[in-house]
């Protein structure tokens, strides 16, 4: 129990910084350092590796679902219940148990201590029985698939009643697992996200400001924030829905009656789980989304040689964001029936929201204003996180602004813009911070030909699939459809030629699917056979490239832990030897005296 | 150190190649973890209180009786309360006896408001007042049902603290987990409370 | 410098596709001309941003690709520049919001004299109702809801004798006069979507839920359900007939009230029994989830239906003949085929009714 692993006592208390390495908790068998590690650089990697095999499978579900718009009926397992079945569970898989999980428990674990100087995460124990009750987590929802009924066919909202009634696909065991697993995961991720947060408030090394951390440290702190805040409501509105469903409560179903039969059920209310859901969801947005904005300031920054341009700005605009994301939720509610009344002011709010992120966006631009921009993996990756994103961050501000939502809402112009903003977008920065640290974790650098194919590809690919699909959304084309010709024919306003958009959406993603082995087969191979990168292979000022070890060891900075004299972004400095300067140099060397 | 200072500092001139001054807080890294974790359960059980208005506007929602033994409950819980906070302050003069008694004390009464909230579920239960009767006994049972776990989970915390000061652990040494223990106590009686004073307001 | 070009090529083609596509508003078929006019000013704003953001960075990224000989310049922030960022961000919000708002505050103020039209929802199909001669619609429960009252009327309310039951495929709307759609679900969540007239809202469950349009283009539209409902979703459909006055008074006269659909008037129309069969099989939803050309669906095809062999369930297998398919009808879940869910409501037909049926399915059959 984490009430009982102290470190310090209070008398004594120690400045974190200065934990001596000795302190740390070394395993002496295999198991312990590589599966029950305490590591959080280990743990970090269990959770990007079951992230992205769980991510593989919901890549595959994806593409099931665009054979079925393209060539409807050509693959006979795939029927209408096996349709909304696989849009539920690529859906939550992609959103919770991916990028998630890989931004704050893969990301999040590697990088704060390193990157704020830190030995490892305050409480590791902890940290490591967050992994293994994420891991479950993942298990339970795999087991879904193998139940009667199969896993829920709700969509990743899971909106009751249709949840947890027979009109749904798995109402009986899909949807008690999800609740479950996804009870589970809230469990592990608030031991994690506790973590990440004290590590940043406790354990940064001397000198290191709050103002001189760099801004992926920032962005994910306040996302783990958001997640601890938001996530609640997740566990709340499932605990709810399972007592609806397991012991006929009624909070959230009203009288019904379900396929002929009265249900026992009365004077529930469906609305109030969609309240609780978007008040978790929204900041779930913010949640995959603020890591994101933090990596590409850090990637856009080291490879264009030059300081990350309006660096309080930023971080202003991280706090902003985080803090507004609470007070939104109901844009998604436009028409789910809630007093429309409400439209006005979380339309406004909604629409303020833009302001901050603008301004990243600007930021981000220029910062390669004026810049030395280095067109390395990494950046051509940021480069393409700030165009998708500057495309699905203005289509957000058509379903913002209340009346523009209506038209739109339920279509695929729902579908496009939130795959743009927070599928594409955010994907696109993981795969840029994975080819940036990876010389760091693995000490080898990825190969650079598979990674220029695995970007345009991805890249070009996925805004041909998203861009066209808007367009479908305006004419009307509704989303979750397992086919759009009903019993009464293809409605009259789809035109043929709409189809053929799905084809060739359909095409494009599976360029892109397969694409991805070409990326995984990069992992792998350049692990061992990779060009060596040495400790600082871009010329980056963090911390995590001044360690002593690269990969770093246990401990991180070896014997000494290092002290930080200058923010994160010394980048060309006038008068500088090189265009960088270590966050770790002090003023004797090198100049930096204060401009 | 106002918060607004902080974060209006431009990190490229502030004691530029120096070191900063960058203390995290002045209290323990343990007690920071807990404060942020209280965080976590106020979100909990606000959402719950939220949700708990929004339902009880709904017409068919029907009071629950207040059982007298809930009175009873919480007083135990009161005591516990207190009780903990002796240990919490022999600890911190270090005296071994206040502490031992302040925990078993604390913890007795701890397991006795989880046996008497289980009392209380029986006794609704044999009144007719089931989880599905109505919304607002769904609310009674899903509230003082989470709450109970909370303290449980209090008590494993509890349970490793006791151990350790009976086998013989110097109170200096456990006297973190005391104090932890105390802090967590004190937050889930004011969450008590306020839900306790929620259901007699309602 | 392959980028460049790309990232140039995606700008222009992004802007071209906006003007080329013929994948674009369907005609509008309401008086919410003015949601349009909202979403094109959003168009052009957000286009400009788009377009000028997208440009600069193409153009920083050109103008200072990595020289050997050069740095880059040493610039932590511009105040000034920074505030006019803000500010121009700030009144191009407010040049979106504004409007929008503006037309927000239309949508949610109903006109006093719009005309009353119900639309019940259940999994996968659309009835409709109007109030009848009082202009009063009768109070409704779900608790009522039974074989011979499927709408849920109250019997002691007198609003409710003369409420017109339409449990057809169509709901039909005088042009030019202001409807208000109260929306009711008997089930789940739906949601009464028509793209042509831009407005929508969802159904909920144990709460009446409205939106308001004026239809203003005669013709025929298409009734989808654009909120995620189950597993016929995709095929619950119904059709919205806008006409003249006369056309729709003399529709709605051949609709039955309630009080005529209680003493069992109305219920069948004329024509052969396959054709009353077919207007059931449509009016009772079954065809959204039994298709007549062979196609998946929620359940089994009727295509080739009869004399078939299925697989039930338990293993065993069953000649699909005339007894089989009535029991199915009366009784699904009696002999479940395999690989189908046990979700089919139990039919509530009179013997004449269920003859009509069983005639259409057999010619449905082939």
């Amino acid at each position: 129990m984490a009430l009982t692993d102290v470190t310090h006592d209070a008398q004594d208390f120690v400045p974190p910084a200065e934990v001596a390495e000795e302190e740390l908790y070394h395993p002496k068998t295999w198991l312990g350092k590589y599966v029950f590690s305490q590591d959080a650089k280990i743990i970090a990697l269990q959770y990007s590796i079951t992230a992205m095999g769980v991510g593989l499978l919901a890549l595959v579900l994806s593409v099931l679902m665009r054979v079925q718009l393209a060539w409807p009926g050509a693959v006979s397992f795939i029927t209408p219940d096996a349709y909304i079945q696989f849009v539920t569970m690529h859906g939550m898989i992609m959103v919770i148990y991916l990028l998630t999980a890989l931004f704050l428990g893969g990301f999040g674990n590697y990088l704060i201590p390193l990157m704020v100087g830190a030995r490892d995460m305050v409480f590791p124990y902890v940290n490591m029985i967050s992994y293994w009750i994420y891991l479950l987590a993942v298990l339970i929802l795999l087991a879904s698939f193998f139940t009667p009924g199969g896993p829920t066919g709700s969509g990743w909202t899971l909106y009751p009643p249709q949840a947890i009634l027979p009109g749904t696909p798995g109402s009986g065991w899909g949807i008690t697992l999800m609740c479950i697993s996804l009870g589970i995961f809230v469990v592990g991720f608030t031991m994690g996200g506790l973590n990440y947060v004290v590590t940043v408030l406790q354990a940064r090394a001397r000198g290191m400001t709050l103002m001189r951390m760099p801004l992926t440290v920032w962005a994910i702190f306040t996302a783990t924030i958001l997640a601890l805040l938001a996530f609640p409501a997740l566990l709340v509105s499932a605990i709810m829905m399972s007592l609806d469903n397991l012991l006929g409560t009624s909070y959230f179903m009203p009288a019904i009656i379900s396929l002929g039969q009265q249900l026992d059920h009365s004077g529930g209310s469906p609305v109030l789980f969609q309240h609780l859901f978007w008040f978790f969801g929204h900041p779930e947005v913010y949640i995959v989304a603020l890591p994101a904005f933090g990596i590409v300031s850090e990637l856009l920054s080291v490879h264009a040689r030059k300081n990350i341009f309006g660096y309080r700005l930023m971080v202003w605009a991280i706090v902003v964001i985080g803090g507004l994301s609470f007070v939104v939720w109901a844009h998604h509610m436009y028409v789910s029936g809630m007093n429309p009344y409400f439209g006005f002011f979380f339309a406004t709010t909604t629409l303020i929201i833009a302001v901050p992120t603008a301004i990243k966006v600007y930021n981000w631009v220029l910062t390669l204003w004026r810049g030395n921009i280095r067109l390395t993996v990494p950046m051509l990756f940021a480069i393409g996180f700030v165009f998708t994103f500057i495309n699905g961050g203005l289509t957000g501000i058509f379903l913002g602004n209340v009346i523009v939502d209506v038209p739109l809402s339920d279509t695929y112009f729902v579908v496009a813009h939130f795959h743009m903003v927070m599928a594409v977008s955010p994907i696109l920065a993981v795969f840029g911070a994975v080819y940036h640290w990876y010389p760091k974790i693995t000490g080898r650098m990825l190969n650079d030909g598979m990674g220029k194919f695995h970007f345009w590809v991805t890249f070009v690919g996925l805004y041909c699939i998203y861009y066209p699909m808007h367009y479908l959304g305006i004419m009307g084309v509704p989303r979750r459809y397992f086919a759009n010709e009903g019993s009464n024919g293809l409605p009259d306003w789809i035109p043929e030629s709409a189809q053929m958009v799905n084809v060739g959406i359909t095409i494009a993603a599976i360029l892109v699917a397969s694409t991805q082995l070409v990326f995984l087969y990069n992992l792998y191979h350049s692990a061992t056979r990779g060009k060596p990168s040495g400790g600082n292979p871009w010329g980056a000022t963090t911390l995590e490239w001044q360690t002593a070890d690269t990969p770093p060891t246990h401990g991180n900075f070896g014997k000494e832990l290092p002290s930080v004299y200058r923010w994160a972004y010394d980048y060309s400095v006038p008068g500088a030897e090189e265009d960088f300067i270590p966050q770790n140099v002090p003023a004797s060397k090198k100049t930096g005296q204060a401009t | 150190m106002s918060v607004f200072r902080t974060l209006s500092t431009k990190p490229w001139v502030a004691d530029r190649g120096y070191i900063s001054d960058s203390h995290g807080f002045s209290s323990p890294t343990a007690k920071v973890f807990l404060s942020i974790f209280l965080g976590v359960i106020t979100a909990v059980f606000a959402l719950l209180t939220a949700a708990y208005f929004i339902r009880m506007a709904y017409a068919d929602w029907q009071s629950i009786p207040v059982p007298a033994l809930l009175w009873l409950n919480t007083a135990i819980l009161i005591l516990s309360s207190v009780a903990l906070q002796w240990a919490r302050t022999s600890a911190r003069r270090e005296q071994a006896v206040g502490v031992r008694r302040g925990l078993l004390v604390g913890g007795a009464f701890a397991f006795a408001f989880l046996v008497g909230q289980f009392l209380v579920w029986r006794q609704l239960g044999s009144l007719g007042y089931f989880v599905d009767t109505n919304p607002s006994n769904s609310f009674f049972y899903l509230i003082t049902g989470l709450h109970g776990l909370h303290l449980l989970g209090g008590l494993v915390a509890w349970f490793r603290a006791s151990l350790r000061l009976w086998r013989g652990a110097d109170v200096a040494k456990i006297r973190m987990s005391v104090d932890l223990c105390a802090v967590y106590w004190h937050f889930l009686l004011l969450v008590w409370l306020v839900m306790f004073g929620l259901l007699l307001v309602t | 410098m392959v980028l460049v070009i790309v990232l140039i090529v995606l700008i222009v083609g992004s802007v071209l596709f906006h003007f080329l596509s013929p994948w674009y508003l369907t005609p509008i078929a309401s008086n919410w001309g003015m949601i349009d006019d909202t979403l094109t000013i959003t168009f052009i704003v957000c286009g400009f941003v788009f377009v000028a953001i997208n440009a600069f960075m193409v153009y920083a990224i050109y103008k200072y690709r990595y020289r050997k000989d050069r740095r880059a310049e040493y610039e932590p922030e511009n105040k000034k520049l920074e505030w006019w960022l803000t500010a121009f961000t700030t009144v191009g919000v407010i040049a979106m919001l504004a409007p929008g708002l503006f037309v927000w505050a239309k949508y949610v103020e109903v006109p006093e004299d719009a005309m009353l039209v119900e639309a019940i929802g259940q999994q996968w199909n659309w009835t409709y109702r109007y109030p009848g001669a009082d202009g009063v619609l009768g109070t409704v429960d779900t608790r009522n809801i039974n074989g011979t009252n499927p709408f849920g009327l109250d019997l002691d309310d007198p609003n409710g004798q003369d409420d017109i039951l339409v449990s057809g495929p169509e709901v039909h709307l005088p042009i030019g006069g202001p409807v208000k759609m109260l929306l009711r679900s008997k089930d789940v969540l739906h949601d009464f979507y028509v793209p042509q007239i831009r407005a929508k809202m969802d159904l909920v469950p144990g709460m009446i839920t409205y939106f308001w349009f004026t239809p203003t283009k005669n013709g025929e539209y298409d009734v989808l359900c654009a909120e995620l409902c189950g597993s016929g979703h995709y095929n619950m459909r119904s059709r919205m007939v806008v006409e003249d006055e006369n056309d729709f008074q003399a529709w709605l006269q051949t609709q039955p009230t309630f009080a005529q659909m209680l003493a069992g008037a109305g219920s069948t129309s004329g024509g052969s029994l396959i054709e009353q069969g077919e207007q059931l099989a449509r009016n009772q939803g079954c065809i959204a989830c039994h298709s007549l050309d062979g196609s998946a669906g929620v359940g089994p095809t009727w295509k080739g239906l009869v004399g078939k062999n299925e697989i039930l369930v338990d293993g065993s297998s069953v000649l699909v003949d005339d007894d089989y398919l009535k029991e199915s009808i009366v009784n699904p879940n009696a002999k479940l085929v395999k690989g189908y869910a046990p979700i089919m409501p139990p039919a509530q037909l009179t013997e004449d009714q269920l003859d009509a049926l069983m005639a259409y399915l057999k010619s449905a059959s082939g």
